[in-house]
């Protein structure tokens, strides 16, 4: 039957655009799973030290690292995120949403190391002349990571809202609920699962990113400490303006000359990102789709 | 109509195939220390200039890249800012140069000197303020290089010793990272390379003596190493043709402009 | 009742501020290097070689470098996505197999594009042994934006009508004819909207192609040279401290490059929206 050997080329095509990533998931997987075998895997994830001169692989600090700008980067910008998408979708006038949505469609696309530019030159002098400290930290991290995904979280969480049929706010009007009140009971809860798909994305990118937070977040490859006496509330904020490594700064910083077990950590501390990203989306999708 | 998309596929084919099997002109490839980079950038332009269709392509990464880079045959020369480990020998090696590293602060920090067991306590933590060094009363912040850095291990030869790094310390990947960090924290305390020394940063005295060409000659100022290229095996060809140059009255002009203290 | 509408007045406002400060603050971020940048752009330094490891001169060689990488990355990943999408939507049936590939392009999208700089450095670069080059920064590019490319040209055939599909078979055209005939331009522009959307991305990419497109500051003469990207330049110009000026300016024209690229596509798709709406 003729058309069959386009037929065959297409089914190729389709087979090569899938199977990468089988081989770059069996790739990293080969060559970090023997150090992984031979430290253990709780001892890779839960060791302090990484000191790789010294045969010490622990992601511990790594890991940590991650976590805390990841969860500050949200912190900041899931709030403004939502708030600037029920604006977009319930109270801006039509001009204003033309003019808006555009700008933030196009500020999704600036690549990260401009931000990661922006960072080091403008955020990480204010935290230094502010808040003291080095200026090279978590927090420098997080606000660069809330603005790289608030367009995701804006866009996304404006459909979601758009997208909740007219009936529920007429209706909520018509028993005499006021609009911001619609808005609150009826509108967000109809539009939880997207706004919690924009806030999963935001955080699979948040944790991915790498550049941007290198040139941010001063790289130590040790836990964040703080001396001081004091609660631990605010130790945790004291938390946030320590430097910190994360686990896709720990493999770019160190890629380029790792060699042995050392550069098969490097590919374990991949592993760990994937398990983490995994791990992270499973429990928001949980958190989320409790009622 | 019906080919036309497979048209366009082995075309695009072609043409890769085109450009990859254009190759002619001779193509040297160098790679590692970022503090040997700059020298090594000028010398290969010069080399360029007196033999042409030769390109030379100089690449960062620091010495451990320079080494591995070396070994995995991805660069034809590598460069290295220390000693080759014990793990690290088999690689052919030239030293072209010394060079000192430098101490570095803001230029609103009013210390000027430091001895080296200073600079030990403030690596190690044991000083972590700049009062208890006559300084103003401020926590210091520290800048450390990466883990693969030629400088870094150097550093860590000359003045570390035995001891380990403090915990609460700023990494950067290069000399102009790190000198870029202390030029912009008034704070701050790190170390580079003297080639990459300039002005938006102060160099410190140590055990009073002023780090230069003629101080580290005399070797009244202690902390230099090598820089060193790294071939796999004894060099042959363009790349022999290279270190020679690199050896030769000019080359060795060239790394005294620089900063650099000859070896020939 | 009277707290109520205070309430509504205080939520509106708070939301308004907000917005405004939401947008403020990215806006500030668009004109805090532009207002740096944009002076320093001259026909010199988009046109002039790089000098003392980029301190001054120009930047063609970057221009150049990034040119050739996204070329090979987009030469490499569009034949191979189209094809796939292709396969998907028209030839495949709803086998475990096809449920399997789908996975596999979805899980790619998730992927932290520095997972594909290791991968790419240690397969491209020393398995293959192709070198900091073009081709290795290119194809690890290729692997990163196939995901998208197969994404959005799915989506672009699945809205082709299937009267479209049928009418054409009907007429006696083969299957592959009725598609490369009437399903392809018909799904064009969305096809080529996330081309474009991809080339963004590629420009755009540092962490996967700082390692495997190396850092040379030569114009590359062939695929296996390497080169410097637009984003890897930035990159270095900033961490190194070498010079603040050309750095603004890299990124000033960075900036430029993906805001032309991306506001084609939006374009086209709004383009592409408005001849959905005609019929």
């Amino acid at each position: 039957m003729r058309g069959d050997s386009e037929r065959e080329i297409l089914k190729v095509s389709a087979f090569l655009s899938t199977i990468v990533v089988f081989l770059i998931a069996g790739f990293v997987l080969w060559q970090g799973l023997p150090i992984l075998r031979r430290e253990g895997l709780f001892s890779f994830i839960l060791g302090r030290e990484w000191v790789p001169s010294k045969g010490r692989f622990g992601v511990y600090p790594m890991i940590i690292g991650s976590i805390f700008v990841t969860f500050g980067a949200l912190l900041f910008g899931v709030p403004l995120g939502v708030a600037c998408a029920i604006f977009l979708a319930e109270v801006a006038p039509e001009w204003m949403v033309r003019l808006f949505k555009p700008t933030i469609q196009l500020l999704a696309g600036i690549p990260s190391v401009v931000y990661g530019f922006f960072g080091l030159t403008a955020v990480v002098p204010m935290i230094r002349m502010y808040l003291g400290g080095t200026g090279f930290s978590a927090l420098a991290g997080s606000i660069i990571l809330a603005i790289m995904i608030l367009p995701t979280i804006i866009n996304i969480s404006e459909d979601a809202m758009r997208a909740v049929p007219k009936e529920y706010k007429e209706g909520s009007l018509a028993l005499g609920a006021t609009e911001w009140e619609t808005t609150i009971k009826v509108v967000l809860p109809a539009a939880r699962s997207g706004i919690a798909a924009s806030i999963i994305l935001g955080m699979g990118r948040a944790i991915g990113e790498t550049m941007a937070v290198l040139m941010v977040t001063g790289n130590t490859p040790h836990l964040p400490q703080v001396e001081r006496n004091i609660s631990p509330f605010l130790k945790v904020f004291w938390l946030f303006l320590e430097p910190v490594r994360t686990l896709t700064g720990n493999v770019v910083l160190e890629m380029s000359y790792a060699t042995g077990d050392h550069q098969s950590a490097l590919f374990a501390t991949g592993i760990v990102l994937f398990i983490m990203i995994i791990i992270l989306n499973v429990l928001a999708n949980m958190a989320f789709n409790r009622r | 109509m019906k080919f036309k998309f497979l048209g366009i596929i082995v075309f695009i084919i072609l043409a890769v195939m085109y450009m990859v099997g254009r190759e002619e002109v001779h193509n040297l490839t160098i790679a590692g220390s970022t503090s040997v980079q700059p020298i090594a950038e000028i010398l290969s332009e010069e080399f360029e200039k007196q033999h042409s269709g030769v390109r030379i392509n100089v690449q960062g990464g620091g010495s451990s890249a320079g080494v591995k880079s070396t070994q995995s045959g991805t660069a034809d020369i590598g460069m290295s800012s220390r000693e080759l480990k014990s793990n690290e020998r088999g690689l052919f090696e030239t030293i072209i140069a010394l060079d000192g590293i430098g101490i570095i602060v803001n230029t609103a920090n009013p210390i000027t000197e430091l001895t080296m067991e200073e600079v030990r306590k403030i690596f190690t933590g044991e000083i972590r303020n700049w009062k208890e060094i006559g300084g103003i009363d401020a926590p210091i912040t520290v800048v450390n290089r990466e883990a693969g850095s030629g400088t870094r291990g150097a550093f860590e030869e000359i003045i570390m010793g035995p001891y380990d790094f403090l915990d609460k310390i700023i990494i950067q990947g290069s000399n102009g990272a790190v000198r870029q960090t202390v030029a912009g924290d008034i704070n701050a305390v790190g170390y580079i390379s003297l080639v990459a020394l300039e002005s938006r940063v102060k160099a410190l005295n140590i055990e009073g003596v002023v780090p230069n060409p003629e101080t580290i000659k005399a070797g009244d100022y202690k902390m230099s190493r090598p820089f060193i290229l790294l071939t796999k095996k004894e060099p042959e060809g363009l790349i022999k043709e290279f270190i020679d140059f690199a050896l030769s009255q000019e080359g060795q002009r060239i790394c005294k402009e620089e900063g650099l203290i000859t070896v020939r | 009742m009277r707290t109520s509408i205070l309430m509504g007045k205080v939520f509106k406002s708070i939301l308004w501020f907000v917005a405004f400060f939401t947008i403020g603050v990215l806006l500030s971020i668009l004109s805090y290097i532009l207002k740096e940048g944009v002076g320093g752009i001259s026909l010199d330094f988009l046109l002039g070689k790089p000098e003392a490891m980029g301190k001054e001169g120009g930047i063609f060689p970057i221009i150049v470098g990034t040119i050739y990488v996204t070329a090979v990355a987009i030469a490499i990943a569009t034949p191979i996505g189209i094809g796939g999408a292709i396969y998907f939507n028209e030839y495949s049936r709803d086998t475990r197999f096809i449920r399997v590939l789908r996975f596999g392009t979805e899980t790619l999208a998730g992927i932290p594009s520095i997972i594909f700089g290791l991968f790419g450095f240690t397969f491209f670069v020393i398995w293959l042994g192709l070198g900091w080059s073009i081709i290795s920064g290119g194809l690890t590019l290729a692997f990163m934006i196939l995901p998208t490319i197969v994404r959005t040209s799915e989506e672009a055939l699945k809205a082709v009508p299937r009267s479209y599909r049928e009418g054409s078979l009907a007429l006696g055209a083969t299957m592959w004819e009725s598609i490369v005939n009437i399903v392809l331009p018909a799904a064009s522009p969305g096809i080529v909207t996330g081309i474009i959307l991809s080339i963004g991305r590629a420009i755009g990419e540092t962490a996967a192609v700082l390692l495997t497109a190396g850092s040379s500051l030569k114009i590359p003469h062939s695929l296996l040279d390497p080169a410097r990207t637009m984003s890897i330049h930035l990159y270095i110009l900033t961490t190194e401290g070498l010079s603040m000026e050309n750095a603004y300016r890299t990124a000033t024209v960075l900036v430029f490059m993906i805001l032309i690229i991306n506001t084609t596509a939006n374009l086209l798709r709004k383009k592409l929206s408005s001849r959905a709406y005609k019929g």
